[in-house]
């Protein structure tokens, strides 16, 4: 009775275990992007098709193309991601991973995968989750975007304070060219150097273009690369007065770059430079 | 990425036994009589009839000239599948790349990003053997009259080399460059432009001045076959019995062209003003302009695919009275006048059910009574189906079947079937190496059409008409070759 009592408990836990590891691959093997349910071995067509020469067959980030490429490709064995909207550390939802791919990232060689069905880049995306086991712990929860505060000449004075006592400025330099004190030392996590973003580059920010894209790079930080989350060292309304001072850098026209020139002929000397104390 | 498996070397091995097993057939079919000529004069035969073959068939083979660029791949570092459903043919992506003056919307766009040592040129060229087979060809019977043969090429070939340079100038203004250089012809310019991309921060607002393919939805310059006989559309190329019209409808042509594009390119539209000389560089012969109008939608169809369909219309004039001299022999060029109209209107789409891509095309087509020196005016039908199965994105077979059906001949005597056409084609494309530096692929095609009355449209055989206008002449390609690009 013992004896049959441990097998039938044995036969029951590798059910389980069996169960439960073929839920896992489920979840690991499919994305979920609005209505849209992506398909890994579909997925692994897309990949093999578009992706492959630079992420390579592995998903490693050395593809044939790798050697040649900078910044280099994305390792996705390593499931480390900077695109979220999810907390630093935490893996994205499959919706960031899905807008990454559609939008791509003008400041590399990822192009915008937009032609692609939505299907087939949610396909993609169920396929990149295959590459590591720690999807198996599944994504983080996005934080909350709060509404966006006015945009004044407060805002945008209380963001350029926060530009220098945050020392963004060291990696980003005193007008935002990326050319701070501290921006050739800048490596990733995998020891390859990494250039701070360029305000005055006139490019899209690497994650979105709108304001809230950018209030949750604050937030988020960039994982595997020197910008940190400042979650918890910024309050929400300090994150978009921050927010309203960078669009001031940049060369597009904006509500913010506008009220900024409009403001700064008059009180150019009031200002105190950006840089060293 | 060549595969070096077993399994990749069993594909190597079985695709070489079959291209060796067809060869091996069809050059003893070849060794055989040929029409009744003995096979010792039948070299000698061939080479006397290559001055009369040549032009028409070699025409044929520049249908495939200026259609993927690997300097592209190189530039960008991706994969030739990225942009190509199978090279030459475009897919979405790469569709769009193109709408875009052939630029990602990224920073690697820029020149300056550009490798100084990267040239922004490639070449494509296709040697192989192939077989040409056409029945009922008028030659000499040798006592002062003529009659009707079954003629039979074959042998070792290349195709005419396509220089393929492209690249951009500056942020989104792109240029194109493709001459052709065929053995015993020189050179040609296959396509000349530049394009201005983004006009207005629009992609809307597109211009391209120049030499180029107009905006067909089905390409012919980036069609997969190669064939004599498959290599082009016959649709596109079909003129009514009688008719001199020089144009084709897959020729690059000469003028300008709007184009306009959603983001993601799945809405088209264009618009071109075109010289009116069939891509024949100098002024034209008359004074008036053709226009083209093409437009389509894709949709987005989840699983099945992308799903696109559209429309064109080509309306023409060619100059039917010409100032003289010598008593009325020689036009002057440049002033034609009283034109006559000739159009094309069609409807083509492009559906894909997995891995499985069909392409119907439909058109209508109309020449003026006058450039045919009828009584009424020529009209005629055509439709094609094509099929693609990607077994991969290395290897593809293909299908086509078209029929070109006359509805009025222009000279009312004509027999009202004259010019009707029936053409096949099988074939596939196994592409061993993709990656984003060159392309080879190994080609197998084996196409037949049938005309009623007239020669085929490759030129095949001696490129003259049946002895009736009843006759149905039947003519075959074989092909097998190695279509590389670099």
């Amino acid at each position: 009775m013992h004896r049959t009592f441990l097998r039938v408990s044995a036969a029951g836990f590798g059910l389980l275990l069996s169960a439960t590891g073929v839920l896992a691959a489920q979840a690991q093997s499919a994305s979920h992007v609005g209505n849209v349910t992506g398909n890994a071995a579909a997925g692994a067509r897309e990949y093999r098709r578009y992706c492959v020469g630079c992420h390579g067959a592995a998903g490693d980030g050395l593809g044939e193309n790798a050697q040649w490429i900078d910044p280099k490709p994305r390792d996705f064995t390593a499931a480390t991601f900077k695109c979220r909207s999810t907390p630093t550390g935490t893996l994205p939802t499959d919706d960031d991973l899905y807008r990454s791919v559609t939008r791509g990232f003008v400041t590399t060689n990822m192009p915008s995968w937009e032609p692609l069905t939505r299907q087939a880049r949610a396909n993609v995306v169920a396929y990149i989750k295959t590459f590591s086991p720690r999807w198996s712990q599944g994504s983080g929860t996005p934080i909350t975007v709060p509404a966006e505060t006015a945009v004044t000449m407060e805002s945008i004075l209380h963001g350029r304070q926060l530009f220098q006592s945050m020392e963004c400025w060291k990696c980003h330099g005193p007008a935002g060219h990326g050319d701070g004190p501290s921006a050739s030392t800048l490596t990733d996590s995998k020891d390859n150097p990494i250039r701070p973003y360029n305000f005055a580059s006139g490019s899209r920010f690497k994650c979105g273009d709108s304001n809230a894209d950018l209030y949750r790079v604050f937030m988020t930080g960039l994982d595997g690369t020197p910008m940190p989350s400042f979650a918890d060292n910024i309050q929400p309304n300090d994150a978009w007065d921050l927010v309203h001072f960078l669009r001031t850098l940049q060369p597009m026209p904006s509500p913010e770059a506008a009220l900024w020139q409009a403001w700064l002929p008059g009180h150019a000397g009031e200002l105190k430079p950006i840089g060293p104390d | 990425m060549i595969d070096w498996s077993v399994k990749g070397r069993r594909g190597w091995r079985a695709l070489l036994l079959l291209s060796g097993g067809l060869g091996l057939a069809t050059n003893l079919a070849a060794m055989g009589p040929v029409g009744g000529i003995e096979r010792a004069r039948y070299a000698t035969y061939v080479a006397a009839l290559g001055g009369v073959v040549s032009a028409p068939v070699e025409y044929a083979g520049d249908m495939h000239s200026n259609a993927e660029i690997p300097a592209f791949a190189r530039k960008y570092n991706m994969p030739c599948s990225a942009c190509h459903t199978a090279w030459p043919e475009l897919n979405a992506f790469g569709q769009r790349f193109r709408d875009r003056g052939y630029q990602l919307g990224n920073d690697r766009d820029s020149p300056i990003w550009v490798n100084p040592s990267y040239i922004p040129f490639a070449i494509r060229t296709t040697p192989g053997w192939r077989l040409e087979r056409t029945t009922n060809q008028p030659v000499d019977d040798g006592v002062g009259g003529t009659v009707e043969k079954t003629i039979t090429q074959s042998g070792f070939d290349i195709s005419g080399a396509d220089l393929l340079m492209m690249g951009t100038l500056y942020k989104n203004i792109t240029f194109g460059f493709v001459p052709t250089i065929a053995d015993g012809e020189g050179v040609g310019i296959e396509a000349a432009f530049v394009r201005f991309d983004n006009l207005f921060r629009s992609s809307w607002a597109n211009l391209k001045v120049g030499k180029f393919e107009m905006d067909n939805m089905l390409s012919e310059k980036r069609g997969m076959m190669l064939s004599s006989n498959g290599a082009f559309y016959q649709s596109y190329h079909f003129v009514a019995p009688g008719d001199g019209t020089t144009f084709g409808l897959g020729d690059n042509q000469i003028g300008a062209e709007w184009l306009g594009h959603s983001d993601n390119s799945y809405s088209r539209v264009s618009l071109a003003v075109l010289g009116g000389v069939d891509g024949t560089p100098g002024l034209p012969e008359g004074k008036g302009y053709d226009g083209f109008f093409a437009a389509s939608q894709a949709f987005d169809m989840g699983n099945l695919g992308l799903q696109r369909v559209g429309v064109f219309g080509y309306l023409g004039h060619r100059p039917t009275t010409f100032e003289t001299t010598n008593g009325g022999i020689d036009p002057v060029p440049g002033t034609g006048t009283n034109n006559k109209p000739f159009t094309r209107l069609g409807a083509v789409g492009d559906f894909f059910l997995g891995n499985f891509e069909l392409i119907p095309l439909f058109m209508h087509a109309s020449d003026d009574k006058d450039l045919a020196g009828g009584t009424q005016d020529a009209t005629w039908n055509s439709g094609l189906l094509e099929l693609h199965y990607y077994v991969s994105p290395q290897l593809v077979f293909t299908q086509r079947s078209e029929i070109i059906r006359m509805s009025q001949q222009a000279i009312s005597t004509t027999p009202s079937d004259k010019g009707n056409i029936d053409a096949f084609t099988f074939g596939y494309r196994w592409y061993p190496i993709m990656f984003s530096r060159a392309g080879l692929a190994m080609v197998g095609e084996l196409s037949f059409t049938k005309t009623i009355g007239t020669m085929p449209l490759s030129g095949d055989g001696v490129g003259l008409d049946p002895l009736t206008d009843a006759t149905e002449v039947k003519s075959t390609s074989l092909l097998i070759a190695f279509d590389f690009d670099f």
